[in-house]
């Protein structure tokens, strides 16, 4: 650091500007309030004004309360930001408990109807967006951001870039989750499937991610390492990809600025293609490249091993991007969408096999000369275990693409049993790995409050999972048969209502899984809270002592 | 008919034409790179940078 000459402190650019911008959106808000055309809006208009006006007082307090700002390097190590990730670790596991409720309730509700409570705002229509928004983007989400905000400064041996900018894209992101939440109750929704948030909730996560790339890439730019480690790549290739499917798909023209309905720029088979390109390549790289990333940096951590090979991983990486963002027309197989796209689809899709399990097996034998560690470690054999998943995610997804199979697993149970081995297996346990990992290390803490209790989580939370996607894939290719069944007079066999009858037992078995996969969390909640809470404190540095290798057997 | 050429379509039929064999050039060098033995200490190394500690 520079020397400090006097006491003169002056208010960053960013707490200067941040403060005007958020005390004009407080007025900014209450007009648009009182000119609000729909309920809905008006509460959302509500929430940002009290949330920027919050966001003043933070910042103002902040500014008056500290010395300088917190230096680059203590004793020549680097000074790293852990606020912001802290945040978000917990914020994941309350969005994951929170998701993971939901979709229990909602499988309950499949299975007997009455839950619905005939409440507009307990419909199954209007919770199944809040589930699957709240797993994939509040819960994996939040993993996403603390993991790749702690593994680019570690990686890169260097702080956060930033001051503010870091809590800027953890707390407005998490803004993003409630605004986009709380609509779905309240019937706010712009009907493209993982895409739900209208448009102004569209325009504040732009604004969030381009300072999340930013925050990011500045890191990378004052790097200390010379090289930039492979699960960086993952996280870059996340963000940016993300920015640009949110971008492409999201295109809307509002029916007011005061309300929150609006009609999306594309239509008819174009609508539809834009839609399933984004849909497709937020698996691809939200759920796969991101978490990708986690892989790459905890599991060699967590075994103690180097990455297996550290060239497979680079031709994994352009591989997956190379292939992946063509895949999309597989969810538009035997629709308006010209036969070409569609085998372009599929074509793409069976190609995927090879980067993933190239990934897979880089993943797995990075264990090699550490395998005796999956008896003893529930931690590692949690994060193993979901990139076994990845790789029969990933062989499934490929299989479902071809078009003769998908005339029998298209609409039906087979596809939620397909996402849900890779969401509760890979994405779920992958995820659970990397914040047993991260709340000792964040917290300073020697160890997890307790590994039985992450046995516990994984045998129950695994055992769910077999429920989930094996009953799943009973009631899918049973709904499948059911409905192309004819007679011998050329009449449908069964009328759709039979079909649904057939399912009842196949969704009371799916809720019971999803139910223990819940459990599991809650067991994980408990853990990492009595972790920080009463958890012998690691002396000195932050991560384990004794990293000295030995070599492979 | 005859399509009229301009600026716009020009460069689209450019990329339809061209694309292929520039994506395969560039996996090519990608895969030139990684596999180089040249590289091959620099990777070992970055290997094992999630277990240098500082």
């Amino acid at each position: 650091m520079t020397k400090q000459t006097d006491s003169v402190k002056w208010m960053t650019i960013g707490e200067s500007g941040l403060t005007v911008i958020l005390a004009a959106t407080v007025f900014l808000s209450i007009i648009a309030a009182a000119k609000a055309e729909d309920a809905a809006y008006a509460f959302h208009v509500t929430l940002a004004g009290f949330a920027s006006l919050a966001s003043v007082f933070v910042i103002l307090n902040r500014y008056f309360e500290r010395g300088a700002l917190p230096p680059q390097e203590i004793d020549g190590r680097p000074n790293y930001n852990f606020g912001p990730i802290k945040f978000a670790a917990v914020a994941s596991v309350f969005w994951g408990i929170a998701g993971f409720t939901v979709g229990l309730l909602i499988a309950m509700q499949l299975a007997w109807p009455d839950l619905n409570f005939n409440l507009p705002w307990t419909s199954f229509g209007r919770l199944r967006p809040l589930h699957t928004s709240a797993v994939v983007f509040a819960f994996g989400g939040n993993v996403l951001i603390a993991t790749s905000f702690f593994v680019v400064q570690k990686t890169c041996r260097t702080r956060l870039a930033g001051d503010l900018a870091p809590w800027f894209v953890v707390l407005g992101y998490n803004f993003f989750i409630v605004i986009a939440g709380t609509g779905y109750l309240l019937g706010v929704t712009q009907s493209k499937e993982y895409a739900e948030p209208e448009w102004y909730a569209d325009l504040w996560l732009t604004i969030v991610w381009v300072t999340y790339l930013l925050v990011f890439l500045m890191t990378l730019v004052k790097r200390k390492e010379p090289h930039i480690f492979v699960a960086n790549w993952f996280y870059l290739a996340f963000i940016i990809t993300i920015a640009v499917l949110h971008l492409g798909n999201n295109p809307a023209l509002p029916v007011s600025v005061f309300g929150s309905k609006s009609y999306v720029a594309w239509a008819g088979v174009q609508d539809a293609m834009f839609q399933w390109w984004y849909g497709h390549n937020a698996v691809g790289f939200f759920l796969t490249a991101g978490f990708l990333a986690i892989m790459y940096y905890f599991i060699p951590k967590r075994a103690e091993r180097p990455v297996y090979s550290y060239r497979l991983s680079i031709v994994h990486f352009w591989a997956i991007i190379f292939l992946y963002i063509w895949a999309g027309p597989h969810h538009l197989h035997y629709s308006a969408l010209p036969d070409w796209t569609q085998t372009l689809g599929m074509t793409f899709s069976i190609m995927l096999w090879m980067p993933s399990w190239g990934g897979m097996i880089n993943g797995l034998m990075t264990l090699s000369g550490a395998w005796d560690k999956l008896r003893t470690d529930p931690v590692l054999r949690m994060l193993v275990v979901s990139v076994a998943f990845y790789g029969m995610a990933t062989f499934e997804g490929p299989l479902m693409s071809i078009k003769v199979v998908n005339s029998l697993s298209h609409y039906t149970d087979w596809t939620i049993g397909h996402v849900h081995s890779g969401a509760l297996g890979w994405v779920g346990f992958v995820s659970f790995g990397a914040l047993y990992c991260l709340v000792p290390w964040l917290w300073n803490r020697k160890q997890l409050y307790s590994l039985k209790l992450v046995e516990w989580h994984f045998w129950i939370a695994t055992l769910g999972i077999v429920l989930y996607i094996s009953a799943m894939w009973v009631s899918g290719i049973l709904q499948g048969l059911m409905w192309r069944a004819y007679t011998s007079l050329g009449f449908l066999e069964y009328s759709f209502i039979e079909s649904v009858e057939a399912m009842h037992p196949f969704y009371i078995i799916r809720a019971a899984g999803g139910g223990l996969f819940l459990i599991g969390a809650l067991i994980m909640a408990w853990n990492l809270w009595m972790t920080v809470r009463v958890g012998e404190a690691e002396e000195g540095a932050l991560s384990s002592p004794g990293a000295t290798l030995q070599p492979a057997e | 008919m005859r399509a009229i050429l301009t600026v716009e379509n020009f460069a689209s039929n450019l990329v339809l034409t061209f694309w292929t064999p520039v994506f395969v050039g560039i996996f090519i060098a990608i895969l030139t790179y990684a596999l180089w033995p040249r590289n091959k200490a620099m990777f070992d190394a970055a290997a094992r940078q999630p277990l240098r500690e500082d």
